[in-house]
C-alpha cells in the first residue's frame, strides 16, 4: 500500500491508526479530529483528564483551538455556550457537583438552541465526597432538553463523540448533548481504539454552520428577549418538536457512521447481549455491561438464561422500541447506578422510566423489578449481578418480589 | 515554538467625537424598550451603542436592561444582541470573543476588527458576575469591553439591595422600621478600583456618568480601542429606585460628581487620569458640595436624620482626605514603616 511509506502525521490523515489509551483521551481525539473551535476547561476529577489531554494536544500543535481555563463551571459552560451562537464548534464537560455548579448555563442551553457537546465524567454528588461513579448529575438535566447518552468502552467513546456533533448540530436538532462516561471505569481505563483518519471525519462531520441564528454584526438579531407568557409556551414547544425528531436523527447519523467508519452498532438506543432466547434480562447503563456480561456468562453456563439489554440513549429514550424489546421476557431487572429519592416504587431513574414505557408500549407487561447498585464509585460486582438475576427469575415464576432493591450494602 | 507570546488582534480604531455637534446620527439602541422615564441606565445603552458603531456585538446580563430594555418582537437593538445570565457578562463576552478569534484564525469568518460588549447591572457585575468579570480581566488575547451601569440595587426585581447600594438607604430589602432606622450598614464596593488594582492585564478601567454624555460616549471608544479585556463603571440614577422625579435625574448624576461621591476618572495603561468636575475637586478648584444636596433630593434617603448624613459626610470626606489617590484607593496614606 502507497500508505506505508507515507510519514506518521500523514498517514494519521488517510489511514485508520489504533492506540491504547483511556476514555478520556478517545474523547480528547475525537476532539481533534472534530476540530473543535473553543474548548474551556475546569478541574474536577474524573472527567478533567481529557482537558489534560486537549491541553497537551493544543501545546503540540496538533489541535488549533481557543482553550480556556475557566474559574468554575459556571463560567465554563456560558463560555462554550456564547461561543457556540457566534458559530463556533465547542467542547467542554464537568463531573458531579461541577455539573451541578454549572446548572444555570446547563439549562438555558436547550432553548438558545446551542448545539454544544459535553462529556459528564459520572461522579457521585456531595456529600459526603467521593470520586466514584454514580449517574444523578448527567441524570440532572434529564427534563431539560439535553440529549444522553452512555457509552461503555473507550472505543464507543470515541465513536460517539463524533456521533454527537453530527446529530447536535443537525439543524433539525440545535441542541447540547452530554456524553457520559463512567468515572474511573472508562475515563481512566485504557483499551485498544481505533482511531478514525482525519480525512475519514471530513467526510462523516460537516462543518457546524449557525445558518440564521448566527450572532454576528452581518446578521443583526436578538437573541433570547424577554418573552413571558406570550411565546415562551411556543418556544418549550419547538423544544419538545427536537425531541419528537431525535430518534430519527440518531437513526441516520448511526447508519452514516457505519458507511463511512464501517464500524456496527446495531441498534443505535440499545445493545442487547444473549437477550434471543433468554427468559429474563437485565437492563442498564454505562461501564456496568462488562462486570453483567461476565456473571451473564457465567450464569447461562449454570444453565439460566438470561440476557443483558444496555441503555445507550437516555434521551431521547426509546420508549417504543424499548418496550417492544422488553415485552418478550418474563421478567426485568433495571440496575440503576443512581437514586431518585422519593419517586414511583421509590426506584432509580432508569426502573421508573422502563416502567413508564412498559406501561404504554408493551403488550404484555412482565414484572420490572428496580435494582439500586455500586454508588459512590462501588464496583458492581459478578456476585451482586447474581443476587440481581435470582430475584428476576424468582419474580418470573411468579413469587412476588420487592419493587426496589438496594444490592451490595454492607453490614 | 510558533506562539510563545500572547498575539494581540487589532481593534477597530474609534477616534474621539470632538464635541456634540460631530456625533454621528445613527441609532444603534432605539425605540422599543420599556424603560422608565428618566431612565439613565437606559441613556448608557443608547450612548454605548452609538460609541461602538455597527460592527459590535453586545450581551446583556439579565436586569433591568435585558427584562425592562429587551422584549420580544420590540427589540431596541441595531447590533446583534444576546442575552447573558445574570453572572455571565465576563463569561459570555470571552466566549464571544473567543469564537471570533477562533473562526478568524481558521478562516472559516472574516478576519476584521468586531467590538464585544457585555454590559450589567451593579447585582451582576458586583455581586454575582464578580468571579467571572475579575477572570475575564485576566485573558490578555481577547479584545471586549464590560460595562456596568450602576444604578445602585436590584432594580428590575423590586429594588433590593446590591453590593453597590449606597450606605444606609431604603431598598425593598433595608426598609426602615420602628426599631431599626438603618438596614443597610455597608459601604459601597468600589468596582472600577477593584478592576483596576487586581488586574493589571486590562489596559483601561474608567468611571463615567450619564451626565456627562459625549465623555462618556468617548471614554467607551477608547477602551474598545485599546485591546485586551476593558472595564467601565457608570452611574445610573433612577427614577424608580431612588425616588425622585425624573426631571432631575440629569442634575442628580451632576450633584453624584459635585459631592465628591462618584469620582470620574480613567486608567489607561496604568496611568490615572481624574477628569471633569473631580479633576477640579482634586486641584481644588471646586469645592465639594455637602453630600445633603444630594442625598435629600432622593427619596431613598428621606428617612435619614441629621446624624446619618453626617456620618454619610463624613465617609466621603474620608474618601478625599485619608485615602491615598483620594476617592480611589482606600489605602491610608500613612504608610507603616515598622
Amino acid at each position: 500500500m502507497a500508505t506505508l511509506t507515507l510519514p506518521v502525521e500523514e498517514k494519521k490523515k488517510v489511514q485508520e491508526q489504533e492506540a491504547l489509551i483511556t476514555g478520556a483521551e478517545a474523547i480528547a481525539i475525537a476532539c481533534k479530529l472534530a476540530n473543535v473551535d473553543v474548548v474551556t476547561a475546569y478541574p474536577i476529577r474524573p472527567y478533567d483528564t481529557v482537558m489534560q489531554y486537549i491541553s497537551q494536544l493544543v501545546a503540540d500543535g496538533e489541535m488549533d483551538c481557543e482553550y480556556i481555563a475557566a474559574e468554575g463551571e459556571h463560567s465554563q459552560f456560558e463560555i462554550v455556550k456564547h461561543a457556540s451562537v457566534c458559530g463556533a464548534r465547542v467542547f467542554c464537560g464537568s463531573s458531579g457537583v461541577g455539573w451541578m455548579y454549572a446548572m444555570e448555563a446547563l439549562t438555558v442551553t436547550p432553548a438558545l438552541r446551542v448545539p454544544m457537546v459535553a462529556m459528564v465524567g459520572n461522579r457521585a454528588l456531595d456529600d459526603p465526597g467521593a470520586f466514584g461513579v454514580e449517574h444523578n448529575d448527567a441524570l440532572a438535566v434529564r427534563d431539560l432538553g439535553w440529549l444522553l447518552t452512555w457509552v461503555d468502552s473507550a472505543q464507543e467513546a470515541l465513536d460517539t463523540a463524533l456521533i454527537a456533533y453530527r446529530v447536535a448540530e443537525d439543524r433539525r436538532m440545535f441542541v447540547p448533548l452530554a456524553l457520559s462516561c463512567d468515572g474511573a471505569f472508562l475515563t481512566h481505563s485504557q483499551a485498544l481504539v481505533k482511531i478514525p483518519a482525519a480525512e475519514q471525519v471530513k467526510k462523516f462531520l460537516p462543518p457546524y454552520n449557525r445558518g440564521d441564528l448566527l450572532l454576528h454584526p452581518d446578521n443583526v438579531i436578538s437573541v433570547a428577549p424577554q418573552a413571558n407568557e406570550d411565546w415562551v409556551m411556543e418556544i418549550r414547544r419547538q423544544n419538545y418538536a427536537v425531541t419528537e425528531r431525535a430518534c430519527d436523527v440518531i437513526r441516520e447519523v448511526y447508519a452514516d457512521f457505519e458507511k463511512t467508519f464501517g464500524r456496527k452498532y446495531g441498534n443505535p438506543f440499545f445493545e442487547e447481549y444473549l437477550t434471543e432466547d433468554a427468559e429474563v434480562v437485565l437492563l442498564g447503563m454505562g461501564t456496568m455491561s462488562t462486570p453483567v456480561k461476565v456473571a451473564v456468562r457465567k450464569l447461562r453456563e449454570e444453565g439460566k438464561k438470561v440476557g443483558f439489554v444496555r441503555l445507550r440513549w437516555f434521551r431521547p429514550f426509546a420508549g417504543p422500541e424499548i418496550a417492544k424489546c422488553l415485552e418478550r421476557f418474563k421478567a426485568v431487572g433495571v440496575i440503576d447506578r443512581d437514586f431518585s429519592f422519593g419517586s414511583p416504587n421509590l426506584s432509580g431513574v432508569v426502573a421508573t422510566e422502563v416502567r413508564a414505557a412498559m406501561y404504554t408500549g408493551a403488550s404484555t407487561r412482565p414484572p420490572v423489578l428496580g435494582f439500586i447498585c455500586g454508588l459512590g464509585g462501588r464496583e458492581v460486582t459478578v456476585p451482586d449481578v447474581e443476587e440481581i438475576t435470582k430475584s428476576v427469575f424468582e419474580a418470573a415464576k411468579g413469587k412476588a418480589q420487592p419493587l426496589t432493591q438496594w444490592i451490595g450494602l454492607r453490614g | 515554538m510558533s506562539t510563545t507570546f500572547v498575539e494581540e488582534k487589532p481593534t477597530q480604531e474609534l477616534e474621539a467625537f470632538k464635541g456634540v455637534k460631530k456625533v454621528p446620527h445613527e441609532e444603534y439602541y432605539t425605540s422599543g424598550h420599556r424603560t422608565c422615564q428618566g431612565c439613565e441606565s437606559a441613556q448608557i445603552m443608547k450612548l454605548m451603542a452609538k460609541a461602538a458603531g455597527p460592527r459590535t456585538i453586545v450581551l446583556g446580563s439579565t436586569g433591568c436592561m435585558y427584562v425592562a430594555n429587551t422584549s420580544y418582537y420590540s427589540t431596541p437593538w441595531g447590533v446583534p444582541w444576546m442575552h447573558t445570565q445574570l453572572g455571565s457578562s465576563g463569561s459570555g463576552a470571552l466566549g464571544v470573543a473567543a469564537a471570533l478569534r477562533a473562526q478568524m484564525r481558521k478562516g472559516t469568518m472574516k478576519d476584521e476588527p468586531i467590538n464585544v460588549i457585555a454590559f450589567c447591572g451593579d447585582g451582576g457585575g458586583a455581586d454575582m458576575g464578580l468571579g467571572a468579570i475579575s477572570a475575564t480581566m485576566t485573558h490578555p488575547d481577547y479584545n471586549l469591553l464590560i460595562l456596568m451601569y450602576d444604578n445602585e440595587s436590584y432594580a428590575n426585581t423590586d429594588i433590593q439591595i446590591s453590593g453597590t447600594s449606597p450606605y444606609g438607604v431604603n431598598t425593598s430589602f433595608s426598609t426602615p422600621g420602628k426599631v431599626r432606622r438603618i438596614m443597610h450598614h455597608r459601604w459601597k464596593k468600589n468596582v472600577a478600583a477593584l478592576m483596576l488594582a487586581g488586574h493589571p492585564t486590562c489596559k483601561y478601567v474608567g468611571t463615567i456618568s450619564t451626565s456627562y454624555p459625549l465623555q462618556a460616549m468617548n471614554n467607551i471608544r477608547k477602551a474598545l480601542s485599546i485591546g485586551g479585556p476593558t472595564f467601565i463603571h457608570c452611574l445610573n440614577p433612577c427614577p424608580k429606585g431612588w425616588d425622585f422625579d425624573p426631571v432631575l435625574s440629569f442634575q442628580l448624576g451632576e450633584l453624584a460628581v459635585e459631592t465628591g461621591i462618584w469620582p470620574l476618572y480613567e486608567v489607561e495603561n496604568g496611568k490615572l487620569k481624574l477628569y471633569g468636575k473631580t479633576e477640579k475637586i482634586a486641584n481644588g478648584k471646586f469645592k465639594r458640595l455637602p453630600v445633603r444636596e444630594y442625598l435629600l433630593k432622593q427619596g431613598r434617603f428621606a428617612h435619614f436624620v441629621e446624624e446619618d448624613i453626617e456620618f454619610f459626610q463624613s465617609k466621603v470626606d474620608e474618601m478625599w482626605n485619608k485615602w491615598l489617590v483620594p476617592g480611589i484607593i482606600p489605602l491610608q496614606k500613612d504608610v507603616a514603616t515598622e
